[in-house]
């Protein structure tokens, strides 16, 4: 279809969005990403029954902590829509990289803050 | 096991603001079970402040480390050569692995990052309840297997009381009444005959009431 979504926008293909964990949406933002959505398939069309609602309450848990030390809960989001939806995906991308060129860039990207594996 | 579920985040933070290095330390014992201060947790937590930390400008150090028990002397003993290097550890251990690590470690700091519930089980993925409240002289087998202790919230050793209602307890209507339980356990027992006798007072020297307990084995020491 050759669709345009921003070039920024990197793709982490998972079998299931059941997969993806807090630590997963938390790292990629402790490493700089601006935001972060997860693309489910549409509820009630999940393969594995519940992935898609599991990452929902994730996800839904992951804004809860960003607020907590106040960030912008809205640079994580989850969408859902089928694998066919080409376009749409195309249009999620370029709605949140809009929404996330509002907030601005991480600011946790470049700090200072490090981490040396103790044990 | 023991169940705890973490403090927020901004307690923590609050306590921590003032150090330049951190250690966020974890036991993948009970804690781990009710996902409040496992290795996943360990992991939540210290990506956490590093973020809030790094957003605050502050050149701050937060490492992790998990351990296979925080009331082990032996596991504890894993960190012994760094943690020297820390300002303090936020342990999310359950609150003897909490006080474990104070008495082994005591020049440093370490701050709970959890708030120790209680004895419990797990129901279902997510979903813990109350079962034991280590009284010290266990009194299932006179109550069918369910804890009056535990389970009624006066504790009354001779239930129910006036505010069980259709099954459930008088301080919320999704609490069972720990006696409807019993009784209709017992019931299906046919062992009914036991309400019939009133049970004693019992004895809390067990329990709190007689001050911090100990537990010696003889034969299980060296």
């Amino acid at each position: 279809m050759r669709l345009n979504y921003p070039v920024g926008i990197r793709i982490v293909k998972l079998p299931c969005t059941g997969r993806v964990a807090v630590i997963h949406l938390l790292k990629a933002l402790e490493k700089g990403a601006d935001g972060v959505f997860v693309a489910g398939c549409m509820e009630g069309d999940c393969r594995y029954q519940a992935g898609n609602l599991r990452a929902k309450k994730r996800v839904a848990y992951v804004r809860q902590l960003l607020q907590s030390i106040g960030m912008e809960p809205e640079r994580v989001a989850m969408y859902n829509l089928s694998s066919g939806e080409g376009p749409r995906f195309a249009e999620i991308s370029r709605e949140m990289a809009e929404k996330v060129r509002q907030f601005g860039p991480n600011p946790v990207k470049g700090k200072g803050v490090r981490k040396e594996k103790a044990a | 096991m023991i169940m705890a579920k973490p403090k927020p985040i901004e307690e923590i933070i609050n306590e921590i603001k003032g150090f330049d290095k951190i250690l966020v330390a974890g036991c993948n014992g009970c804690v781990a079970v009710c996902e409040a201060g496992g290795l996943k947790e360990v992991e939540i937590l210290a990506s956490a402040l590093r973020m809030y930390f790094g957003n605050q400008h502050k050149n701050m150090q937060i490492d992790e480390v998990s351990l296979t028990r925080q009331c082990d002397k032996e596991y504890l003993a894993e960190i012994k050569d760094r943690i020297g290097s820390y300002d303090a550890v936020v342990s999310i251990a359950c609150g003897a692995g909490v006080q474990f690590m104070t008495e082994m470690y005591n020049t440093k700091r370490i701050y709970p990052g959890v708030n120790t519930c209680f004895i419990g089980v797990t129901e279902e993925k997510g979903v813990w309840t109350e079962r034991c409240q280590a009284c010290g002289e266990c009194i299932l087998a006179r109550t069918g297997g369910i804890c009056p202790i535990a389970r009624c919230s006066k504790r009354i050793l001779n239930g129910p009381c006036g505010g069980s209602s259709n099954g459930k307890c008088e301080i919320d209507k999704d609490v069972p009444c720990g006696w409807q339980l019993i009784y209709e356990r017992l019931k299906e027992l046919g062992e009914l005959k036991r309400f019939e006798e009133p049970v004693s007072p019992k004895d809390w020297a067990t329990s709190r009431d007689g001050g911090p307990r100990k537990l010696v084995k003889e034969d299980s020491q060296i």
